[in-house]
């Protein structure tokens, strides 16, 4: 195995004395599967490795990368960086994370299994995901893709303020995108299963979400346009969340881009809204020890009770807003770190997803949406996507619904927030799904 | 970039296990960036990336490797594993005799980026950032981000092609922030071309800025959009990512051979409203989707996918045009050599109409004129796709009045591309954007002329 913590503080080392280094190295390993038909359609084993150096002299930072370890590529790396550097501005708060005292938790996110596990019985994993699916409904119709996927990533921080960090994680998942058919009528759904350790993948989770998601939908109608209260499905709240996270992070709180950037303290969701980023809860997809310079991961409680109680920071922002880092610095090896949540989790409520319908006389289970990237907008909090889902006509599921809107602003929404749910789903994403209850939203449609 | 007879070697080797076909992808990649934001240039940024794809197709199965060690023995320790996971059946040798394919573009890159200085290309940002501060007071923030990239790639495969490009990228955005008594909105512009530096010499990045801080300072007196059906216009340019997530997506035939597309089954008949032909283009010169070769070595086409309303072709790959006996028309695509090419649009556009666009505008009663959309996404599956208006305005009594917020607009493809009612003599590109599917992005373009839709469903909160 490569010694990445080896090969990052050799670089370090070629610091002059009137620069800081900070140098990632990172090694990835890769298993892509997907079947086709009971075959194999793809097979992709991948190794791939990089390396990152940001150089700081003169309060003026520099970066540079390249996809290799090779001695020579290092060197140029540095020397790109180093050249690169008298082109940044003058910012007396640059500079590179320092040791902070705080112990780097031992999450054990590593398990050999991964590297272990024989090809056959991944490949296995995925036929069996695809004929499951095939089999559990006679309106399933066929599969878009049948997918296992599985990486161990490992990766190495030193610098000359005296960091000196290692991690090693490894993940799996299937995925199923299943096509339903039914009168004419096509709806699609998916399905997946996430671990660190391919044997406690759930196929037979992955297939009947999928099955059940394509079929709930089969003979959707659009509704009229009107205000109702609506529940977003686990997997749609950890979207919104992700959307959240970007209002809390502290570089944009500092430059004017963030709707809370005065409301700290301030009472800015309903009282049952507790959200917390903790990449140390190892149940996150997205749990590490580290964040992306080096310093340890640590819980950090954003909205307690509906009050706003602290935004995310790397070194950086920290410094300029005179606030230690929140071990909250997020990158790849090609990009020098930036502010970021982590692993969003919005703390469950009492009642299941069931329970919680069974209290709306009318509104929407909104099962999926679209364009979300497209249709909501951080800074000003507008919000607006595409949606599919099932109506909620007192306290029971009803009739699928396609081609609607739901729209609110951020603001709004997070007061209008009635429940949140006890079904806390752990997704290959950076935030945890839960069902949520958020009232007064407008769905258009015909 | 490679000898040829290491590239032949290789193939030989991904062939053992008796494979129907190999290829071997060489990329090497040099970017450049710049950030501005908050006042400061953030960082300059240089990046290398280079290595090696072999993909071995054995009967249906795809077996894929990817190296960044272009060595003798790195290649071949590829070649092995992507034979291995193709699991070929009984061996046998096969010797490749490549033949060297020449395709060229039309027009030749003055500037390469790595000729310009440095300080030039920091010097764009800072005076984007001014121009942009001083079109209004209201303007409270502003990042501004410059990127480009010199992209060599060559590509071998089994039938005895050698083919290369050199693809250069340059590309500029600006967004900003105005603040005023309704809380913040925001604006943007970008341009990007598949040119060197040269474009600057066209493009005025202070006239890019000024456009971006106006379209956040318009929108500080926007009303929230109204909800529900509505008739649309969309401005020249805008359009396209309609036709990219309406009907585009739906013709790239790997998910019309899963039957993952509406427009499976379909060719021939009338899918769209008559005025309508489309087409999917990777010659148009110095466009954002714009290439000599596609990632397969096939020579970039021009495709017409929709004449007249009438469905005549679809988008194909090597591997997709292989097994239905015919061949690629050069949308075989992929992100970089650590991943496998399918099938990808290119520039994507509608051609021109008759209609003068100040009549279309007259002749609405009541609507919505979308001047620049967000970005969008489509189920290719049911046809129902959505993309964001990030700068719109109220059609009262045939005249353009109010702005409105930002929203999503959701349609289904066939039924939109049938309420299509006019369009307009005023065909434009509209702005560089990235096309993401299954995990990959690549840089398309986009183009209409001002078009009309009878009815879509507008998701704001209005009544």
């Amino acid at each position: 195995m490569t010694d990445l913590l080896a090969i990052a503080k050799k670089v370090v080392g070629w610091a002059n004395d009137d620069e800081a280094i900070e140098v990632v190295a990172v090694h990835d390993r890769d298993t892509e599967i997907r079947v086709y038909g009971g075959e194999i359609e793809q097979f992709t084993a991948s190794e791939s490795q990089g390396v990152g150096v940001r150089v700081i002299r003169n309060n003026r930072q520099g970066f540079a990368y390249a996809g290799s370890l090779d001695e020579d590529v290092l060197a140029e790396t540095l020397a790109e960086a180093r050249d690169n550097t008298p082109f940044g501005s003058e910012d007396e708060f640059l500079g590179l994370a320092a040791p902070d005292g705080v112990a780097v938790p031992e999450l054990g996110l590593y398990d050999e299994r991964v590297a272990t596990m024989d090809t056959d019985a991944k490949i296995a994993l995925a036929i069996d995901l695809e004929a499951q699916t095939l089999a559990g409904d006679p309106r399933i119709s066929g599969i878009e893709s049948a997918d296992y996927v599985d990486s161990i990533s490992e990766s190495a921080i030193a610098s000359t303020a005296g960091i000196e960090s290692v991690s090693r994680e490894s993940g799996s998942y299937v995925a199923i995108t299943a096509l339903a058919e039914e009168d004419g009528d096509t709806q699609i759904g998916f399905g997946f299963s996430v671990g660190r350790d391919p044997n406690a993948l759930d196929i037979g989770k992955a297939s009947s979400d999928a099955a059940d998601r394509a079929t709930r939908l089969l003979g959707a109608v659009q509704p009229e346009t009107e205000r109702l209260t609506i529940v977003f499905d686990p997997f749609v709240t950890a979207q919104f969340l992700g959307i959240l996270g970007g209002t809390m992070d502290g570089d944009a709180v500092l430059k004017g881009y963030s709707l809370f950037a005065d409301r700290l303290n301030d009472q800015v969701a309903s009282p049952l809204f507790t959200l917390v980023d903790d990449p140390t809860n190892t149940d996150a997809f997205t749990a590490g020890e580290t964040d992306g310079e080096g310093l340890a991961s640590r819980r950090n409680v954003l909205v307690e009770n509906g009050r706003l109680n602290a935004f995310v920071h790397n070194a950086y922002t920290g410094r300029r807003m005179d606030t230690p880092s929140t071990g909250s610095a997020v990158r790849s090896y090609s990009s020098v770190p930036r502010v970021g949540t982590r692993a969003l989790f919005l703390e469950p409520g009492t009642q299941s997803q069931a329970e919680l319908i069974s209290g709306i006389d009318n509104g929407v289970l909104i099962q999926g949406v679209a364009g979300i990237h497209s249709g909501v907008n951080p800074v000003s909090g507008d919000f607006s996507t595409g949606a599919e889902g099932l109506r909620i006509r007192n306290g029971a599921l009803g009739e699928p619904l396609r081609e609607i809107t739901i729209a609110s602003t951020l603001q709004k929404m997070l007061g209008d927030i009635q429940a949140v749910g006890s079904d806390v789903d752990w997704l290959p994403m950076s935030a945890a799904g839960v069902s949520l209850v958020i009232a007064d939203v407008t769905m258009s449609g015909s | 970039m490679l000898e040829d007879a290491l590239v032949a070697s290789t193939l030989d080797t991904a062939l053992l296990g008796g494979a129907d076909f190999a290829e071997v992808f060489v990329e090497d990649k040099r970017n450049s960036s710049a950030f501005l934001d908050d006042g400061k240039i953030e960082e300059l940024t240089s990046g290398r990336d280079r290595g090696a794809g072999i993909r071995v197709v054995a009967g249906d199965t795809t077996g894929f490797a990817h190296t960044a060690d272009l060595s003798e023995n790195g290649l071949r320790k590829a070649a092995e594993a992507a034979s291995a996971a193709a699991r070929g059946g009984g061996g046998g040798v096969r010797k490749v005799t490549l033949e060297r394919q020449h395709a060229s573009r039309d027009i030749e890159i003055e500037t390469f980026p790595e000729t310009v200085a440095k300080a030039t290309k920091v010097e764009l940002l800072q005076r984007a950032d001014e121009a942009a501060r001083a079109t209004g007071d209201s303007i409270s923030q502003v990042s501004a981000r410059y990127g480009d990239s010199r992209r060599k790639i060559l590509v071998a495969n089994s039938d005895g092609l050698l083919a290369g490009d050199d693809q250069v990228r340059t590309l500029f955005s600006i967004n900003c922030v105005a603040i005023g008594d309704t809380g913040m909105q925001t604006g943007r512009e970008s341009h990007g071309r598949t040119i060197g530096f040269e474009t600057f010499d066209h493009h005025d990045v202070s006239e890019m800025a000024r456009t971006a801080a106006n379209r956040a300072i318009t929108k500080l007196a926007a009303r929230p959009a109204p909800s529900g059906a509505q008739t649309i216009v969309v401005g020249p340019g805008g359009g396209g990512v309609l036709f990219h997530e309406a009907c585009g997506h739906g013709l790239e035939a790997d998910l019309v051979a899963k039957s993952a597309s509406v427009f499976a089954g379909r060719m021939g008949e009338q899918v769209a409203s008559p005025l309508v032909t489309l087409i999917d283009d990777g010659t148009m010169s110095a466009e954002w989707g714009n290439f000599a070769i596609d990632d397969e070595g096939r020579p970039a086409q021009r495709n017409v996918l929709i004449q007249d309303g009438i469905l005549t072709d679809y988008m194909y790959d090597q591997l997709r045009a292989r097994k239905e006996g015919r061949p690629s028309s050069g949308n075989g695509r992929r992100q970089s050599y650590q991943h496998l090419p399918m099938v990808r649009m290119t520039n994507t556009y509608i051609t021109g109409g008759e209609d003068n666009p100040a009549d279309i505008i007259a002749s609405t009663p009541n609507g919505i004129y979308v001047a620049q959309l967000g970005g969008g996404q489509v189920n290719t599956a049911t046809g129902d796709f959505v993309f964001g208006m990030t700068e719109a305005y109220l059609i009262e009594d045939g005249k353009i009045t109010e702005p409105i917020r930002e929203g999503n607009l959701i349609g289904n493809g066939p039924e939109v591309l049938n309420r299509i009612d006019a369009l307009g003599n005023d065909f434009a590109m509209g702005h560089p954007g990235t096309c993401g599917k299954d995990g990959q992005g690549v840089p398309v373009g986009d183009g209409t002329p001002t078009l009309r839709v009878t009815s879509m469903t507008v998701g704001g909160t209005a009544a």
